[in-house]
């Protein structure tokens, strides 16, 4: 492994609830995890495990109410973004941390073409003239290969594809001064897998260039495999496993991580097979979870223990921590 | 073909085109040919997979096959009967043995009906048994697809995305099918969950011998759950073989591409793999002349251009839509 690059943002033991009517949710409990300069973050796990709120906390996307920290604390260089009023965190989302979302057609304005949506962000940002913003934002569509970029810039949302939007989306992204983190939340979602290949592709060319990190959300254990240089897999609210990405895909010891990777219809111990090794049961309710793990009923290793407390870190190595009870009863494979 | 085994549907250049209104002021019309002469057996006992990506007409093909859209030409067969026979009593025969499965388990179920209403609907239609009878079928039906039955008075928002895919199940079998269209039956589904559904579709299939048309865009779970899989691109089949031929052995450019494009199963050798650059999917709206890949594709050629590929055997059940693999140039 290449060594430790200077952490650029900390997340530390962050707790976050939203008070619905029927009842609070513990969306996110006690996460902690450290993004490194210039690497690939991804944040892993199914529908309401908590991996978008926990991004979101970042730059305070969350609706506030219902939503609410109950704890922690979210360092970046230097300042906790949590004690940030409305007005310094938006100034810091257009120059430090940018962000991509799954549906580019709802994240970008239809009734203004994209060329100027991105020269404001120039404008607002770095008081440049119109004209120097468009001659920026034509230099940003070469960088992120949209074809003709002088006459792209002049299109609205809805005359681009869904691949272009998203580029366009990413060139907004670029859009600073300095551009320090990036979070693309499900980026290729949407997308069909022939235009999903392009911009993973685009992704990992611009993190080279420009040593940007990037905070990956995804449900995708295939863009997992693709991206990420560390994984935090996630699971109804909590942080169950982390680790360098091989090691995740090789040596997985938390019973919820092997059972993702096991699901996969593409896992190569299935050539041959009729029948896939999935996980039984549901996700519990959010809003009834205990103290204890909150997989222990879908567990095949889970004991008594398990149902009554939430297990502490076991660090395996270097790059591989694990939060399992039984973690040393998961083989791999 | 398996061996011995009978078609039980027949397709035959099947096409069903969309007239919808051009952007801008204009009344201007024109035609999206989503199923644009498309011809192929699905065999009793089979999983024949289609996959292709949005807007390729893998939806419109199942849904017409169902007769959920008019074609627009062609023929469907069900046992050499024409699906699209005039008389409505005889269509109703033959929908009793064809269902489908759909993707939206929240869609496509109606929120206002109870579970046991919802999964009954069938055998009220066709009125078959008594209501106690359709009561313990109701009740049968779930303990076959996994819910409690004791869950049958619940509403659709009781139940998680997966067991509402369950409901869907069961309510496509109610009637003892002999086809199923499932149409991104998984697609909607977390991946622990999904890999639940595509067993109990397994258990389904070997117990009952049902025949499953089986569309998805999720190459991996076609690989997985197919005996034969075809390929669809802008309307026209462009490959179809059995499962581990066309894994194994793919010929046509848009196949090798969606292999390539797929995402890894594990990071090992990721810096190695080759990189796509092939553009967007044109607007099935004016699809390019000639073939409708040639403009993405590495190999095109003039003929490309000029004039569409037919369908031609390169191995014995392997065909593929090429004139470059057909060395026809």
């Amino acid at each position: 492994m290449a060594e430790k690059k200077e952490i650029l943002l900390s997340i530390q033991n962050l707790s976050f609830s939203f008070d619905t009517q029927r009842g609070v949710v513990n969306a996110v409990r006690d996460i902690s995890l450290d993004i490194r300069k210039g690497e690939t973050l991804t944040l892993v796990g199914e529908s309401g495990c908590g991996k978008s709120v926990t991004a979101h906390a970042i730059n305070q996307l969350n609706p506030m109410p219902p939503g609410k920290v109950d704890h922690g604390k979210i360092m970046f260089r230097g300042t906790d973004l949590l004690t940030l009023k409305r007005h310094e965190i938006e100034k810091l989302r257009g120059t430090q941390i940018s962000m991509i979302f799954q549906e580019p057609m709802t994240a970008l304005n239809p009734v203004f073409t994209v060329g100027t949506q991105i020269a404001d962000v120039f404008m607002t940002h770095q008081h440049m003239t119109k004209q120097e913003a468009m001659e920026r934002t034509i230099d940003l569509f070469k960088l992120v290969k949209i074809p003709a970029p002088e006459r792209r810039v002049n299109s609205y949302p809805h005359q681009l594809s869904g691949g272009m939007r998203q580029r366009a989306m990413i060139a907004m992204a670029l859009a600073s001064p300095e551009p320090g983190l990036m979070i693309a939340d499900e980026p290729t979602t949407a997308l069909d897998v022939t235009i999903q290949a392009q911009i993973l592709d685009l992704l990992n060319d611009l993190k080279h260039k420009i040593e940007m990190s990037i905070l990956l959300i995804t449900h995708d254990m295939g863009v997992v495999a693709e991206m990420a240089d560390r994984v935090v897999v996630m699971y109804a609210g909590r942080k169950v496993e982390e680790a360098d990405v091989f090691s995740i895909f090789e040596t997985p010891r938390h019973p919820y991580t092997l059972g993702l990777l096991n699901s996969l219809p593409s896992n190569t111990k299935y050539k041959n097979a009729r029948r896939l090794e999935a996980i039984t049961g549901t996700v519990p309710d959010m809003r009834t979870i205990g103290a204890g793990c909150p997989f222990e009923n879908r567990c095949a290793y889970a004991s008594q223990k398990c149902g009554q407390e939430f297990p502490a870190e076991t660090v395996l190595s270097e790059s591989h921590s694990v939060w399992c009870h039984n973690y040393h009863m998961v083989k791999e494979g | 073909m398996p061996v011995g085994a009978s078609t039980i549907i027949e397709v035959r250049d099947l096409k069903k085109y969309f007239t919808i209104k051009t952007e801008g002021v204009s009344e201007e019309k024109s035609l999206l040919k989503a199923v644009d002469g498309v011809s192929l057996d699905v065999y009793e006992g089979e999983i024949l997979g289609v996959v292709g990506e949005s807007g390729c007409g893998k939806s419109t093909l199942g849904k017409t096959i169902m007769r959920l859209h008019d074609k627009t030409d062609g023929q469907v067969l069900y046992r050499g009967k024409d699906l699209f026979a005039k008389d409505p009593s005889a269509m109703k025969d033959m929908t009793l043995k064809m269902q489908m499965i759909f993707q939206d388990p929240y869609s496509s179920l109606n929120p206002r009906k109870k579970v046991s209403k919802i999964i009954g609907q069938p055998l009220d239609i066709h009125k078959i048994g008594t209501p106690e009878e359709r009561l313990e079928r109701v009740a049968q039906l779930m303990e076959e697809v996994g819910l409690n039955p004791k869950f049958r008075t619940r509403y659709p928002h009781q139940f998680s995305g997966g067991q509402r895919q369950r409901i869907g199940i069961a309510r496509a079998l109610a009637l003892n099918p002999e086809f199923i269209v499932c149409d991104e039956a998984v697609s909607a589904l977390d991946v622990s969950v999904q890999a639940q559904i595509l067993n109990l579709l397994l258990d389904l299939q070997e117990k009952y011998g049902f025949t499953y048309l089986f569309i998805a865009h999720d190459l991996a779970v076609v690989e997985f759950i197919a005996t034969r899989i075809l390929v669809m691109y802008l309307g026209r089949i462009v490959e179809i073989a059995d499962k581990h031929e066309l894994v194994g052995n793919h010929v046509h450019p848009y196949t090798q591409a969606l292999f390539e494009a797929f995402p890894a199963t594990s990071p090992k050798g990721r810096e190695m793999k080759k990189r796509i650059v092939m553009g967007d999917v044109p607007s099935p709206i004016n699809p390019p002349q000639g073939c409708h890949f040639h403009p993405r594709c590495p190999y095109a050629v003039d003929k490309c251009r000029r004039a569409y590929p037919p369908l031609k055997e390169v191995s014995p059940g392997h065909s593929a839509a090429c004139w470059v693999v057909q060395k026809d140039i």
